[in-house]
């Protein structure tokens, strides 16, 4: 049993951590993109299609982490392994 | 697991087909978009109207994004980029009807998507450049050559990885925050979240089309 608190555990803490540093990564493009716009208003457009597609390369870290929690938590490769263990 | 009842799913178990949800959302979605094109271009007039208005709209500003990240040359690619636009828009949007889940809340079906880029990329590479597409791999100084072209085999694999897994991954978050918050609580919580999956099905469509754009339009420039 402990096996799958432990997984959920490593979900919850990878999840927290991928999240932290994207969270990072995204407010400081966009406090840069915001800048930006702020000096000059007339690039507003080509800005906001350069940082939506940044914002979508930095998201992906946090996207993996959530796939990898996911797999974790719901299509876990070894849970029969575990329960046949704790069978017998 | 994340749906409590799908309507597709009960007619699938009704009729006794051996199909995948997504596989048979897919199809809806294929028929929403075949009706929608019909009843468009239906008695097309000069001054448009109603839905024709809305659809032409919508064209021309796909039309204007290939013109600008794409250039000149980019207008031959419009179909395949146009069609992956609504597919995803519109499979991105069901999600908010109940009882219907997006296809691209599956991996197989953004597998698809993003190979079926990664494929006309390289066919597009190879058919304007020749053999001598294989000189965007090598890099800029001949005796680094064959560490460059390691590197870079590795990042165009990565490629299709990360542009249907970015996919899945927010439609898929979605469909289990969602879920989360209607366990917890039913009533009105759920609705900020699904006004941000309003949010999230736009800005993915665009942000898949984009990165689609700009791999078929590296594959077209010339190597330095």
């Amino acid at each position: 049993m402990e096996f799958f608190a432990w997984a959920m555990i490593a979900a919850g803490i990878g999840m927290g951590l991928g999240s932290l540093g994207t969270g990072i990564g995204q407010g400081l493009a966009i406090q840069k993109a915001v800048e930006g716009v702020a000096r000059n208003p007339g690039a507003s457009g080509k800005i906001l299609t350069t940082m939506m597609i940044g914002l979508a390369m930095i998201e992906s870290l946090a996207i993996y982490v959530f796939v990898v929690a996911m797999i974790i938590l719901f299509a876990n490769p070894f849970t029969e392994e575990v329960i046949k263990l704790l069978a017998r | 697991m994340t749906h409590p009842f799908l309507f597709l799913q009960w007619l699938e178990e009704k009729l006794h087909l051996h199909l995948g949800e997504h596989v048979l959302y897919t199809w809806f979605v294929m028929l929403v978009l075949i009706v929608l094109a019909l009843v468009a271009s239906r008695g097309l007039k000069m001054v448009p109207t109603g839905l024709q208005n809305f659809m032409e709209s919508i064209i021309s500003g796909i039309t204007n994004l290939i013109e600008e990240t794409m250039g000149h040359k980019g207008m031959t690619y419009f179909p395949l980029i146009a069609t992956i636009a609504f597919f995803i828009l519109v499979s991105n949007l069901i999600a908010l009807i109940p009882g219907f889940m997006p296809p691209t809340a599956n991996l197989n079906t953004n597998a698809a998507l993003a190979l079926t880029v990664f494929a006309m990329t390289h066919i597009v590479g190879f058919k304007g450049h020749g053999v001598g597409y294989l000189k965007h791999f090598m890099g800029p100084i001949w005796w680094l050559a064959p560490l460059i072209f390691v590197i870079e085999i590795v990042g165009h694999l990565a490629r299709p990885l990360s542009l249907s897994l970015r996919l899945f991954g927010n439609m898929y978050g979605h469909e289990v925050v969602l879920m989360i918050f209607f366990a917890l609580v039913p009533l009105f919580l759920p609705i900020p979240m699904m006004l941000m999956g309003v949010l999230i099905a736009f800005i993915q469509t665009f942000v898949f089309t984009l990165l689609a754009m700009i791999y078929i339009a590296g594959a077209l420039e010339e190597a330095h």
